[in-house]
């Protein structure tokens, strides 16, 4: 990152801001949902990340979370959620169904969700376990807090 | 006015398309689009041998994953004419008890976060975990299991699983409970889910309506007592009934029913026949196994790999019908000699291994939504040639459109998820 | 059993219209004529027979046989509990139907499905529309020589 001392901490610190406070929005298609429920409550919380308060609308969150199989069908509604969200956004793709298509090749299934629109962190399994999910929020913190930071003041280089 | 209730919603059941054309508040009609997830289940499993298609199963009903392996292995099994050893028939019958209590928490868990009651949720996804716990300990998979497999189950029970079993059923006990004084008499919830959506009887065996909706109505159908499979005969349980058909009455029969299932489950830790001793003991690695009987059967008892705990030779036939041509044969002897190698070589091989007679068969088996059916058309070979699915939940579902009409937006919310809709199972 | 003597008094009321009966692995099956259908179904869903519900309506394709499609509909019977299965054939070019929905509400659902997934029409079907595939998607999937993984994406894919 290029950039003065003040930039780069201001960058930082809302970097830090922004990993804690991820507001997320779960595209739950199947079965994987089941175990993003499991990973949402008491046992294995995703509270204690800041991650816990699901915002049950596009425009209010800046991370999806697509759980499931997507089909054919279901891929157009998919990117216009995508574009409904507002920068600065990440997506995760939650199960094998959702990386690649999983074990369904056939005429009805999307073969991966980065078929439609880009990801940031795949999860495998089918479905994976809930520490798996948590093992992926924190990577995706990691990502959040080094990369480069939008802010609204900040010159655009065109 | 015409409102969407979008494939991508927040009801946590899973993506279907509710179109409402509204008047105020009033709903006049209503269009319910299914098929978003469609994942061509039908037609992949025309291309896979009959013991490979059992993964694909498991992720029809995902919250109840074991009585949809249970319902399309007994179809086979009805089709090939296979006993099942007794232990491996009560193991099912508690497997399958476990998968029944685990749908309802789920849906009711569900309905109740809807109608606004979040602790209900968080209560019974606690007794759940406790639940899946005892069938990872058992299967090694929290949910998409494919335990019960052609001729008995994968693997026996742990030797003290009946500590973690007792644990698992007070925890629900006690969970039940609470949701019983937090929503029973709730006057909140009472007006949401009394004499709403009603559906008479009559009405309900037209549309095809089984199981806990259809009990609701105070029709006594239920696939266990009616046709009784498995050992469900030799247990003593009751099927709750409802009055009216309305959401509080599907609620109040799923609660009951999680109170039968436990009954049933403490009956058959009673009954089940003791196996024969497991021997814990040391042994030797399959590779040397290998090595060491290129000439004899080698003396010592060789070891298995910790992921195939619970078949060994010993319990092996207690929990697998000994029938070579459609059962896999236990790895100790594929190990060691060159029958069992040959024998499990032959069962995985392209055109050999499970090929059932030509013709047709339909069974079923009661799921946690109603009759749980298979149809199957074999010719021969080892592909199923047609393999359908009776849903219970599609005809449940089908008459969404005749239950919401003239009510509230709000009622569409309990209703739906007093239904049960599990998306995997709609739209296969 | 009674269940055989069910299939004796049918074939001996309708001797023209059941071509067969048979019952493998203790599955009750009738194989009727297409015109019959209704009629049939009419008869056994009053008394004293009483096949209240529909349980499952499907069809198989085979391919290479003419007629080539079946179509498989299974009753039960709730006061005397006891299931039953019709099968009916058809041909390609006539690939025509009654419909059941003026009998059993479910029906229309899963005479949708099988539209949708074979091609068979539906006479007298309300509604008679795609259900699970989406508008746009071109050909029957569970047929026999529709391709497993022919794809028909509704929006253009990335990669």
């Amino acid at each position: 990152m290029e950039g003065n001392f003040i930039t780069t901490k201001f960058n930082s610190i809302l970097g830090w801001a922004r990993k804690f406070s991820l507001f997320h929005y779960p595209f739950v298609t199947a079965c994987c949902g089941m175990e993003y429920m499991s990973a949402a409550c008491a046992h294995f919380d995703l509270d204690r990340f800041g991650a816990g308060w699901t915002r049950f609308s596009p425009r209010q969150s800046d991370m999806l979370l697509v759980v499931g199989t997507v089909t054919q069908k279901l891929a157009p509604v998919l990117k216009t959620v995508y574009d409904q969200m507002t920068e600065p956004k990440w997506v995760i793709a939650f199960g094998t169904c959702a990386v690649s298509g999983g074990i369904y090749d056939n005429y009805a299934v999307v073969q991966g969700i980065d078929c439609v629109i880009p990801v940031d962190v795949y999860i495998p399994g089918c479905p994976p376990r809930p520490e798996t999910v948590l093992d992926a929020l924190i990577k995706l913190q990691e990502k959040v807090q080094n990369q480069e930071q939008e802010w609204r003041w900040k010159r655009r280089k065109y | 006015m015409l409102l969407n209730m979008g494939p991508s919603h927040p009801a946590m059941h899973g993506t279907i398309r509710i179109m409402l054309e509204l008047d105020g508040e009033r709903i006049l009609n209503s269009e319910v689009e299914v098929g978003y997830l469609h994942r061509g289940f039908e037609k992949t499993c025309e291309q896979r041998t009959f013991f490979n298609l059992l993964p694909y199963t498991d992720r029809l009903n995902y919250v109840s994953p074991l009585i949809n392996n249970l319902a399309y292995v007994m179809t086979l099994e009805k089709m090939l004419g296979l006993e099942i050893p007794e232990r491996a028939q009560y193991i099912r019958v508690i497997m399958s008890e476990l998968s029944r209590i685990s749908d309802h928490l789920t849906c009711l868990a569900a309905m109740a976060m809807e109608c606004g009651a979040f602790t209900v949720f968080l209560y019974k996804m606690k007794a759940r975990e406790f639940i899946w716990d005892v069938i990872e300990y058992t299967t090694g998979a929290r949910m998409t299991t494919s335990y019960i497999r052609i001729g008995g189950v994968r693997a026996d029970f742990h030797p003290d699983y009946q500590e973690s079993l007792t644990k698992a059923i007070a925890e629900t006990r006690k969970v039940l409970q609470d949701v019983h004084g937090l929503l029973d008499k709730n006057k909140i919830f009472l007006n949401r889910t009394r004499d709403v959506a009603l559906m008479p009887a009559e009405e309900a065996l037209s549309w095809g309506w089984t199981g806990p909706c259809l009990r609701s109505t105070g029709v006594y159908y239920d696939v266990r007592k009616a046709h009784p499979y498995l050992v469900y005969d030799r247990l003593a349980f009751e099927v709750p009934l409802g009055e009216r058909g309305d959401n509080f009455d599907r609620y109040m029969v799923r609660m009951k029913e999680m109170e039968q299932s436990l009954r049933i489950i403490e009956q058959a830790m009673k009954k089940i026949p003791e196996t024969s001793h497991r021997v814990m003991s040391e042994g030797i690695e399959p590779v040397q196994a290998i090595k060491a009987s290129r000439r004899k059967k080698p003396k010592e008892r060789i070891e298995l790999s910790p992921n195939l705990e619970g078949s060994e030779k010993e319990v092996y036939k207690d929990i697998m019908n000994p029938d070579r041509r459609f059962v896999v044969p236990p790895k100790e002897d594929t190990y060691t000699s060159i029958e069992g190698l040959i024998n499990h070589f032959k069962f995985f091989m392209k055109g050999h291994g499970i090929r059932p007679p030509q013709g047709e068969v339909y069974f079923s088996v009661e799921g946690g939504n109603g009759e749980l059916g298979f149809y199957i058309v074999s010719d021969g070979t080892d592909n199923p040639y047609r393999l359908h699915l009776r849903a219970p939940c599609f005809h449940v579902v089908s008459a969404l459109e005749r239950l919401i009409k003239g009510r509230y937006v709000a009622d569409v919310i309990p209703t739906f998820g007093s239904m049960n809709m599990i998306g995997g199972e709609l739209d296969r | 059993m009674e269940e055989k003597k069910i299939l004796e008094e049918l074939a001996q009321r309708f001797p023209k219209s059941i071509k067969e009966t048979s019952s493998l692995f203790g599955d009750e099956t009738l194989v009727i004529e297409r015109d019959f259908l209704l009629e049939l179904a009419r008869f056994l869903k009053n008394k004293p027979y009483e096949y209240t519900m529909l349980l499952d309506l499907t069809c198989v394709d085979y391919l290479g046989q003419e007629p080539r499609f079946e179509m498989v509909y299974h009753l039960f019977s709730l006061p005397a509990n006891r299931r039953l299965r019709i099968k009916v054939r058809l041909k390609e070019n006539d690939l025509a139907i009654d419909s059941l929905t003026s009998l059993w509400k479910n029906a229309n659902w899963l005479e949708r499905e099988v539209f949708d997934l074979f091609g068979v029409h539906f006479r007298g079907h309300p509604d008679l529309k795609r259900i699970f595939m989406y508008d746009g998607f071109e050909g029957f999937p569970l047929r026999k020589d529709y391709p497993l993984r022919k794809r028909q994406p509704r929006i253009p894919l990335r990669k």
